[in-house]
C-alpha cells in the first residue's frame, strides 16, 4: 500500500508526577522551577504507535508537531532520536494563554497546512489532564477521532483496525483515513533512543536556536537540511489572532488555590494492644465500623 | 429555555451511576438558578429509562433512538447533542468524566466554540467581576478541578459562551432520588434527520465489557496500602482486615505499579476517587496524587512507621508503627469487641 504521512502531536510538560519535597515551597505552593520539563508521557505512547505504523507501511514518515516556547524544540529532537523523521515547532507569543479550544484551533490550522493520513496524539498531558485538545483538533479538521487507543493492530488501504482501552473493557473499531487517534498510557512504551539517530540529529536546531550560534555552526546546519527543525509563527500558519491566546479562550481561570498541607491535629495512637483496642472500641461505639 | 442539561450514559438497561450523580447535582444548581433540569439519552432501545431520570430530577428527557446507536459512537452522538443544544439553548451542560464523556464533550465544545472544563470535582454558582471591562457576570458556573498533577485547585469560568460545559468526575457527587418523584415529559429526536451518513464511518467490530469486579467506590470502609506494604503477600493482611470489617481493599499508584495489587483497585488522581466513612491507610506516605483521591473520607486512620509521613497531616488518627504488627491487633480486637 502507499506510504502514509503520520503527524504526532507532542507536548513538553513539567513533570508533575515527581513532586518531591524540594518541589514544594515552604508556603506549600508549587516550585515550578524545580520541576523538570519532559516529553509528555502519553505522547511517547503516541510516538510509539506512529513508529509502529511506519514499520508496518514502509516508506511512511513520522512528523512531530509541538506548540510551546522555544525550548520545546527539545521534544522534537527527542522524537527524532527515537525514530521520527522531522518536526515542526509552533511558537509565538500570541499563542500564550490559549485554553484547549484556542490550542486545538492553532494545532488544527497547522496540521491542515501539512499533508497527513493519520494524526496521533497522547490521550492527555499531565500538566492539565484535560484530554480535550485531541478531539477538538479532530473536530476542527473535520475528521473522525478514536480516543483511548491501546494498539493500532492493522493498517491497510481501507484504514486502521484499532483496539481501545475502556474503563471496564475493550473495544475494537475500524476507522477510515484520515483519522485522529489519541493513545492511552496502557499502550506499549516508546522505544528508546537509537544511538545512530542521536549522532545524526543532536545538532538539529530551530532558526531561533541558531540566532546565538557562531557562523561556522550555522553554516554546518544549513549544509545539512535534515538538521533544520521547522518553526512556525501565527503568521506562518495564517491563523486568526482573535481565535488564539486569551481572546480566543472562552474559559478563564477565576482562582487558583495551592493545595497546602493542612496542619490537622491528628490523634496519635501508640502501637500497643491497649491503645489499639480502645481505638477499635471507640470506632465500634460510634458506628464507624461494625 | 436556558435550563441545565445532563448528558446521560447508559450501560445495558440502566442509566450510568455517574449520570444520576450529575442529575442530582444539577438539581441543586437548578434550585439556585430557578431553572429546570433536562436529560439527554441516546441509544437503541431506551424504553423505561426515563423513569430513572425523572426519579433523579429530570423534568424533560430528550430521547434519540436508532438501531445503529446500540453502542456509543463519537460522531452521531456529537451531531445529536449539538442539535439539541442549538435548539434548546441550555445555559449549563454536564457530562461524566468517563471515556465516553471525555471523548464526546470536547468534540461538542469545539463544534459550538464553547468553553469546556474537564474532570471537575466540584460545581458552584457564583458571580464574576471582570475589571478590564467593568462588567459583572451573574450566576456563572464555577467549575472547580484539580490541575497540575493535583498540586493546585483551579476555579474555571466561561463568562462569554453558552452553554457552559463541564465533565465531572465519577463518584464525587452524591446521588439522591427526589421525593416525591415528579413525572416529566419525553421529547423525541429523529436520528436519521440529524445524523449524517458520514457520522457512521467508524465501525465497531468487537466489544468486551466486564462488569467491574471490585466496587471500591461504593464501599463505606476502605483498607488501602501503599508501597510501604512491601509485597503482594503482605497485602493479604489488608484483605484479612477488610474481610472482617466488610471493607474493600485499595492501593496507591506506587503499590499498583509495583504489582502488589490490581490496577482496578487504584485510588488517587489516576485511579478512582473515594470518600468512604472510614479510610485505613497502611504504609502510605500520601503523595498529593493519592490524597486527591481520598482526602474527602470522613475519617482517616494512618498506619505508618514514619511519624512525619505527609498523609498524617490529613489523618484523624495516626498509629506510628509497622502495619504488619498493628493490623493483626486490629483484627483481634475487632473480633473480641464486635457483637
Amino acid at each position: 500500500m502507499k506510504a502514509l504521512k503520520i503527524i504526532v502531536l507532542a507536548k513538553q510538560v513539567p513533570d508533575t508526577r515527581n513532586v518531591g519535597k524540594d518541589a514544594m515551597k515552604a508556603d506549600g505552593t508549587v516550585n515550578r522551577a524545580a520541576l523538570e520539563a519532559i516529553f509528555n508521557p502519553e505522547d511517547l505512547n503516541a510516538l510509539e504507535q506512529a513508529l509502529r505504523i511506519k514499520d508496518m507501511v514502509p516508506g511512511s514518515t513520522v512528523t512531530l508537531l509541538t506548540m510551546g516556547p522555544g525550548r520545546a524544540a527539545e521534544v522534537i529532537r527527542e522524537g527524532m532520536y527515537r525514530g521520527a523523521d522531522n518536526g515542526y515547532l509552533l511558537t509565538d507569543r500570541k499563542f500564550a494563554g490559549s485554553d484547549t479550544l484556542a490550542t486545538s484551533y492553532a494545532i488544527a490550522t497547522a496540521v491542515s497546512k501539512m499533508e497527513y493520513d493519520i494524526v496521533v496524539a497522547g490521550r492527555q498531558a499531565i500538566d492539565g489532564d484535560t484530554a480535550q485538545v485531541g478531539p477538538q483538533a479532530a473536530e476542527k479538521l473535520g475528521i473522525p477521532q478514536v480516543t483511548y487507543v491501546e494498539e493500532v493492530e492493522k493498517v491497510d488501504a481501507k484504514g486502521l483496525v484499532i483496539k481501545r482501552r475502556l474503563d471496564n473493557g475493550m473495544e475494537r473499531v475500524k476507522a477510515p483515513l484520515p483519522v485522529l487517534i489519541t493513545v492511552h498510557s496502557s499502550a506499549p512504551d516508546c522505544r528508546p533512543r537509537i544511538a545512530k539517530n542521536v549522532m545524526k540529529f543532536k545538532h538539529a536546531r530551530t532558526l531561533t536556536e541558531l540566532q546565538d550560534a557562531t557562523e561556522d555552526y550555522s553554516q554546518m546546519i544549513n549544509n545539512r537540511p535534515y538538521l533544520k527543525i521547522n518553526e512556525w509563527s501565527v503568521a506562518d500558519i495564517g491563523a486568526d489572532e482573535e481565535a488564539l491566546g486569551l481572546s480566543g479562550s472562552p474559559t478563564k481561570v477565576k482562582k487558583i488555590e495551592n493545595v497546602v498541607f493542612k496542619a490537622n491535629e491528628a490523634m496519635v495512637i501508640q502501637a500497643n494492644d491497649k491503645e489499639i483496642e480502645s481505638l477499635i472500641v471507640e470506632l465500634i461505639e460510634n458506628h464507624t465500623i461494625g | 429555555m436556558n435550563n441545565i442539561i445532563v448528558y446521560c450514559e447508559t450501560n445495558g438497561n440502566s442509566v450510568a451511576e455517574v449520570s444520576l450523580e450529575l442529575l442530582t447535582k444539577a438539581r441543586s444548581l437548578s434550585g439556585q438558578l430557578k431553572v429546570q433540569v433536562e436529560a439527554v439519552i441516546i441509544g437503541n432501545d431506551l424504553k423505561g429509562l426515563e423513569d430513572q431520570l425523572y426519579a433523579h430530577g429530570a423534568s424533560i428527557v430528550h430521547k434519540a433512538e436508532d438501531s445503529r446507536l446500540e453502542f456509543y459512537q463519537t460522531l452521531p452522538h456529537t451531531s445529536i447533542v449539538v442539535e439539541i443544544f442549538r435548539k434548546e439553548e441550555p445555559q449549563i451542560c454536564l457530562f461524566g468524566a468517563t471515556p465516553v464523556g471525555r471523548d464526546l464533550a470536547p468534540r461538542i465544545a469545539s463544534s459550538l466554540k464553547c468553553g469546556l472544563t474537564a474532570d471537575c470535582t466540584s460545581l458552584e454558582i457564583g458571580d464574576h467581576y471582570e475589571k478590564k471591562t467593568d462588567t459583572t457576570f451573574k450566576d456563572l458556573l464555577y467549575q472547580i478541578r484539580p490541575a497540575f498533577g493535583g498540586n493546585i485547585v483551579a476555579t474555571i469560568i466561561n463568562p462569554g459562551t453558552r452553554p457552559q460545559l463541564a465533565t465531572v468526575r465519577e463518584g464525587v457527587m452524591k446521588r439522591e432520588e427526589t421525593n416525591p418523584v415528579v413525572k416529566g415529559k419525553i421529547k423525541n429526536w429523529n436520528v436519521s434527520e440529524i445524523a449524517k451518513k458520514d457520522d457512521f464511518v467508524i465501525e465497531i467490530i468487537e466489544r468486551q465489557i466486564e462488569e467491574k469486579r471490585v466496587n471500591i467506590k461504593g464501599s463505606q470502609i476502605i483498607v488501602a496500602g501503599g508501597y510501604g506494604v512491601g509485597s503482594k503477600e503482605n497485602f493479604n493482611l489488608l484483605f484479612q482486615l477488610a474481610d472482617v470489617l466488610g471493607a474493600e481493599v485499595g492501593g496507591t499508584r506506587a503499590a499498583v505499579d509495583a504489582g502488589y495489587i490490581d490496577h482496578d483497585r487504584q485510588i488517587g488522581q489516576t485511579g478512582v476517587t473515594v470518600r468512604p466513612k472510614l479510610y485505613i491507610a497502611c504504609g502510605i506516605s500520601g503523595q498529593i496524587q493519592h490524597r486527591a483521591g481520598m482526602m474527602e473520607s470522613s475519617m482517616i486512620i494512618s498506619i505508618n512507621t514514619d511519624a512525619s509521613a505527609p498523609i498524617n497531616s490529613i489523618a484523624d488518627y495516626v498509629i506510628v508503627g509497622n502495619f504488619s504488627e498493628i493490623v493483626p491487633k486490629m483484627i483481634k480486637y475487632y473480633k473480641k469487641n464486635s457483637k
